[in-house]
């Protein structure tokens, strides 16, 4: 007599401690083993883009930091630039130097936040606070430089809002020789554990042709295997005067594209940035960082659309200027909106502890998704 | 400190009023339901870090609401969520606080103006107690809301109920 | 690496009628207008070309023209209401390719009253959820979509769709008051 099963619907609610944020996941299960995951978004809908209509250009720019909030220096950077190549304005070399200098920082910032909840979310409690305490430097280096710890309204069109503390060059000497031997703990704590690898390794598994078919990108397309960087292969700002590796996955402790490589990807890039910012403090040319802000905002009718390379992938800003002070149509393409298109893929056929695993190597923030 | 130490000088015996023994326990170990909606929440997590730590005030995050004492409210509320919202707070069992942190929560915030899709306050569905300003508020901003909470709890009896009920449907 | 004259060139003559014109005189990229009901073959072509392999879609987004006229309609309970009527609303496609390194932009308007364009999730399935955010904000029906519904708003929203210009808020929603 066979036995009389059923399918059941699980929901993954709105509050959860392991969503990243405010997601819901539905779970269509069959005993533990998953058959379908339906995500639900729009918790965080905060309508940047009806804002972004009624505000002039200049006032945009504290609205895209809200958006991703745990990478805003990169944000504002995609905004400037989208705008600064619709109105052709060349900015002094020393703001680009800055704008690298900060974003790179951004990028370690953003990424040890991802790694700490991604230990905390398999178990591992420790690693989440030793990240904080090396996140904790970088926010100091940004408060001293303009004030504000989070949410910064520091890259401008055509300039920055203010110029380097004085202190800033000597402090961030400082924190790259302190920073560079906690990689090494963090990698003896948390990324040879055996327990951990025996939890992420071999699980979500993304092929190199669905990602591209899909739009992924970031250290997501890169731990499958494609070498594949905004930064190298369409490059923005002075990135092609640096010398820098890009990591890509090699399937070290399972199938190439899996959960440990996503997350081992993210440990070597914030080396690889360690390296970008030396160079950039040592390269630094003299110069007046307000000099090319104009003083009223109005492009010339036309659109643009131009990508950056965020810690979390492509983002991409869309602008439609019809000639007047405040913009027709600003679209933002974030990165973390197409990974959860991919998401449903990646979740089929494992178990219900995997969903989280795997939610945390894909590194999503919420506030992008739902703008 | 005045509590203990007065009386631990001769007799190990403390005379002391039982309002005030319950409201110390209750203002010592106020845990909350982890509870992050949006950048605020970024805030609140490097508060429960080592750098500013929340534990030292008792203030531990559980998952459940059916197991905590306070809700932080910290990042935009919409639409869509704040029926949630107060789901989660009324499955919270009495005596139950409500932080409201970060502008967002306050009233709306920065998006207050062409909004439609965010809710202008979360007191407009569940009743809060104290309200922390700032976008985002810094770490020692929320432990200072956390220090008036407990300040509220001391001068409270949950002997005599005085707690006002629901503060009413804003205009 | 091709420019955008040569695939318009290499489009036109394949399809014809459906691929109108190349605007190349706004600032700051050229972009090619298509026929909304045929764009759907057009995507899956220049995927599969061996000279174009455009296998990337970056962006796909809904775009409210506002080449329409304020209308105030003045009789009923709608009395003094102003409404947008005539004028289009337009999708914007954003191509690139990893391989060959080029990029296109397409364009695809459709007429504000009965808004509808084909998809191209053949093509790429990243455009699922673009296009049902496109819906979400502007009305756009996409023909041949295998699950359109709201995206970003509740699913029981019945006051329109946001981001057209003239979108007007409701007062009260389950309960709460909306406006601030």
């Amino acid at each position: 007599m066979a036995l009389k099963t059923e399918e059941m619907v699980l929901n993954m609610g709105p509050q959860h401690p392991s969503t990243h944020g405010v997601l819901r996941l539905e779970l269509q299960l069959d005993g533990e083993i998953i058959k379908n995951v339906v995500p639900h978004i729009g918790y965080l809908h905060r309508c940047f883009e009806k804002h972004a209509e009624a505000m002039t250009y200049p006032q945009v720019i504290p609205y895209t930091d809200r958006m991703d909030y745990l990478a805003s220096m990169y944000n504002e950077f995609g905004y400037a630039l989208a705008m600064e190549r619709l109105m052709k304005i060349e900015v002094p070399e020393r703001v680009e130097y800055i704008r690298v200098i900060m974003g790179e920082l951004q990028r370690i910032a953003s990424h040890l936040v991802a790694l700490g909840t991604y230990g905390a979310d398999i178990g591992a409690f420790t690693p989440f606070l030793f990240c904080f305490r090396d996140r904790e430097r970088i926010l100091h280096l940004f408060e001293i430089t303009c004030g504000a710890r989070l949410l910064y309204n520091y890259i401008w069109i055509g300039g920055l809002s203010h110029d380097l503390h004085p202190d800033f060059i000597r402090l961030t000497k400082e924190f790259i020789k302190d920073f560079r031997p906690n990689v090494k703990e963090l990698n003896d704590l948390l990324s040879y554990n055996r327990i951990f690898i025996e939890r992420t390794a071999n699980v979500g598994v993304l092929p190199i042709e669905t990602a591209i078919n899909y739009g992924v990108s970031g250290p997501n397309i890169r731990a499958s295997g494609m070498k594949w960087d905004l930064r190298k292969d369409d490059p923005y700002s002075v990135y092609h005067k640096f010398d820098y590796e890009i990591p890509i996955g090699t399937g070290e402790k399972g199938k190439t594209g899996d959960c440990w490589d996503r997350y081992f990807v993210r440990v070597k890039e914030m080396e690889e940035s360690l390296k970008i910012i030396e160079q950039a403090i040592e390269q630094i040319p003299e110069g007046d960082v307000t000099s090319a802000i104009p003083k009223r905002v109005k492009p010339p009718e036309g659109q643009i659309y131009t990508r950056v390379e965020n810690p979390r992938g492509e983002l991409g800003y869309f602008i439609i200027s019809d000639g007047s002070l405040n913009p027709a149509r600003v679209k933002v393409r974030a990165p973390s909106f197409v990974t959860m298109q991919v998401f449903p893929e990646l979740c089929k056929g494992f178990m219900v502890a995997d969903v989280v695993a795997i939610l945390g190597s894909v590194d999503i923030v919420l506030g992008e998704i739902d703008r | 400190m005045g509590l203990l130490d007065q009386e631990f000088t001769e007799s190990n015996i403390v005379i002391a009023k039982t309002e005030d023994l319950f409201n110390w326990a209750r203002l010592s170990s106020l845990w909350q339901v982890g509870f992050g909606l949006a950048c605020c929440a970024i805030e609140m997590m490097a508060t429960s870090a080592s750098h500013y730590d929340f534990d030292r005030f008792g203030v531990i995050p559980r998952p459940s609401p059916r197991q905590s004492d306070v809700i932080i409210i910290s990042g935009t509320v919409t639409l869509k969520m704040a029926i949630r919202v107060k789901r989660l707070y009324e499955q919270m069992p009495d005596p139950k606080y409500v932080i409201s942190m970060g502008s967002c929560a306050n009233c709306g915030g920065p998006y207050w103006e062409h909004g439609y899709h965010v809710l202008k306050g979360v007191d407009r569905v569940i009743p809060v107690d104290v309200y922390v300003p700032g976008c985002p508020p810094r770490p020692e901003a929320l432990l200072e809301g956390l220090l008036k909470l407990q300040e509220k709890i001391r001068n409270e009896s949950i002997v005599k109920p005085n707690k006002s009920g629901f503060v009413g449907k804003s205009a | 690496m091709k420019t955008a004259e040569e695939i318009f060139n290499q489009l036109k003559e394949k399809f014809g009628n459906a691929i109108i014109e190349l605007k190349t005189d706004k600032p700051v990229e050229p972009f090619i207008i298509v026929n909304p009901l045929e764009v759907d073959k057009i995507c899956l072509f220049l995927r599969n070309d061996k000279d174009l392999q455009f296998d990337s879609l970056m962006n796909l987004s809904g775009v409210d023209d506002a080449n329409g006229e304020k209308v105030k309609s003045s009789e009923g309970e709608e009395k003094g209401l102003e409404t947008i009527k005539g004028g289009t609303l337009s999708v914007y496609y954003h191509l690139d390719s990893t391989k060959l390194k080029h990029k296109l932009t397409l364009k695809a308007s459709t007429n504000r009253e009965k808004p509808e364009v084909v998809t191209v999730t053949e093509a790429w399935k990243g455009a699922d959820w673009h296009e049902r955010e496109a819906y979400d904000m502007y009305g756009i029906i996409f023909l041949n979509h295998p699950d359109l519904r709201r995206i970003l708003m509740p699913y029981d929203w019945e006051f329109g769709y946001p981001l057209r210009k003239d979108y007007k808020n409701p007062e009260f929603y389950q309960g709460m008051k909306v406006p601030y």
